[in-house]
């Protein structure tokens, strides 16, 4: 498992894309093809924006299908994060029925 | 070109100050002011110090009348504005501590500028902490939208400030840049800037692709959310681009669960013109609630509905969800 602490990256405003997608490239999408499981721990982190998330996330979504979300956890979310993550997760399996 | 700062030019009647625009002669910028004072919505001032500091880059002239109204000089060299401009301040002015509770003229041209000016901004304006997550949230997405998409030559500007009276934190935001339906051609095909402001706030369209979700990077929501935010506070959001601006209005009170949010911005009160000055880039100015309004993370429960809604999927409950730990 690879557990990524969000908040040593982006501190408590996740809002830097640069940032996201450096965590996305280098950490989240190696892990995944290798088949291991990936925790984003969102502890200490108070917000986040969506452009944020859908940079974090959108890409592994769109690559390996909705059945990626069984390897990928979201821990320490606070009610705003788990709003916007879920409204990335949710538009991107829109995505896969539009196409 | 001619720039004109009225006695008021707050969201509400923008257009005292949109009339006065003129950019036929390019050899020179003019502003004036109202003589006898002057207070108007960041907007405005970001829109002026964008335009000025292109002018600066291009060796255009700027011409500021020597008098000024005596009440004006305070606010203006509070908010930066002659910095930005580049004129001495023809007034020294003294400050006192905690005076007011504004952010000053910034330009920002890049993601780490921004990040800075974010933690910045916020002690500035005194927001509580549940209060600052919409203002900070609005702010990186529209200044996001400017590094990315607009190509300006003078970068992003931004000011803000608190009304206390009002209960509003007024944000504004200006660059120089392509545009928004330059932007939006990129990817789809766009007849007027109308249109294209009309795409650009709805749900899920970027300028970087057709595809719905977006690429990897951009998912052409930011402004959907921004526009909410402000909608979901009561309060007024206002864009401008080309020819064309749109300032989504106040709607009657209703209680928050039964407020409505629409995809196409234009079902909102709004007004639409298309018959403005053109303005080379995109001008962005909202209100939000300062302190009291919902809770932020209720306001993207509505918004996230909102979204959902729009792409009209009726297979949701197969949907995998993301799992929370």
């Amino acid at each position: 498992m690879k557990e990524i602490i969000l908040q040593q990256k982006v501190g408590s405003f996740a809002e830097n894309k640069d940032v996201a997608r450096e965590i996305r490239e280098q950490f989240i999408k190696p892990a995944l093809a290798a088949g291991v499981d990936v925790v984003l721990d969102f502890e200490g982190v108070s917000m986040a924006t969506q452009s944020f998330i859908h940079a974090l996330i959108s890409d592994p979504i769109r690559i390996y299908g909705a059945n990626v979300l069984d390897q990928i956890a979201f821990k320490n979310c606070n009610e705003s994060i788990k709003t916007l993550v879920t409204v990335v997760c949710d538009y991107m399996q829109d995505s896969f029925t539009n196409e | 070109m001619e720039v004109h700062l009225p006695n008021s030019g707050f969201l509400g009647n923008i257009e005292l100050f949109l009339r006065k625009l003129r950019f036929e002669n390019p050899k020179e910028l003019n502003i004036s002011f109202n003589p006898k004072w002057v207070s108007v919505h960041p907007v405005i001032l970001a829109a002026v110090a964008a335009i000025a500091e292109e002018c600066k880059l291009n060796n255009v002239p700027i011409v500021v009348p020597r008098q000024l109204a005596p009440k004006s000089y305070p606010y203006f060299v509070r908010m930066g504005l002659f910095d930005c401009i580049g004129i001495k301040s023809p007034q020294e002015i003294e400050f006192h501590e905690g005076a007011g509770r504004f952010v000053p003229l910034r330009k920002i041209s890049s993601g780490a500028e921004l990040s800075n000016f974010i933690s910045d901004m916020i002690p500035l304006l005194h927001a509580k902490p549940e209060n600052a997550d919409p203002i900070k949230y609005v702010v990186s997405e529209l200044i996001r939208n400017v590094l990315e998409h607009a190509e300006s030559p003078v970068g992003a500007f931004i000011c803000a400030q608190y009304f206390k009276n009002k209960n509003r934190i007024s944000i504004g935001v200006a660059d120089r840049g392509m545009g928004i339906t330059n932007s939006m051609s990129i990817s789809h095909t766009v007849n007027n800037d109308k249109e294209a402001i009309n795409l650009a706030l709805r749900p899920g369209i970027t300028g970087t692709t057709k595809r719905i979700g977006g690429t990897e990077n951009n998912a052409g929501a930011g402004l959907f959310f921004t526009r909410n935010i402000a909608k979901a506070s009561d309060n007024l959001f206002f864009i401008y681009s080309g020819n064309a601006y749109f300032k989504q209005l106040k709607k009657k009170k209703q209680p928050a669960e039964q407020m409505e949010l629409f995809s196409d911005p234009f079902l909102d009160p709004c007004t639409v013109r298309s018959d403005a000055k053109v303005w080379n880039g995109t001008i962005v100015g909202l209100d939000i609630a300062a302190e009291g309004g919902k809770s932020f993370s209720h306001l993207l429960g509505n918004i996230r509905q909102a979204y959902s809604l729009d792409v009209k999927h009726k297979n949701k409950e197969k949907y995998k969800r993301p799992r929370f730990i």
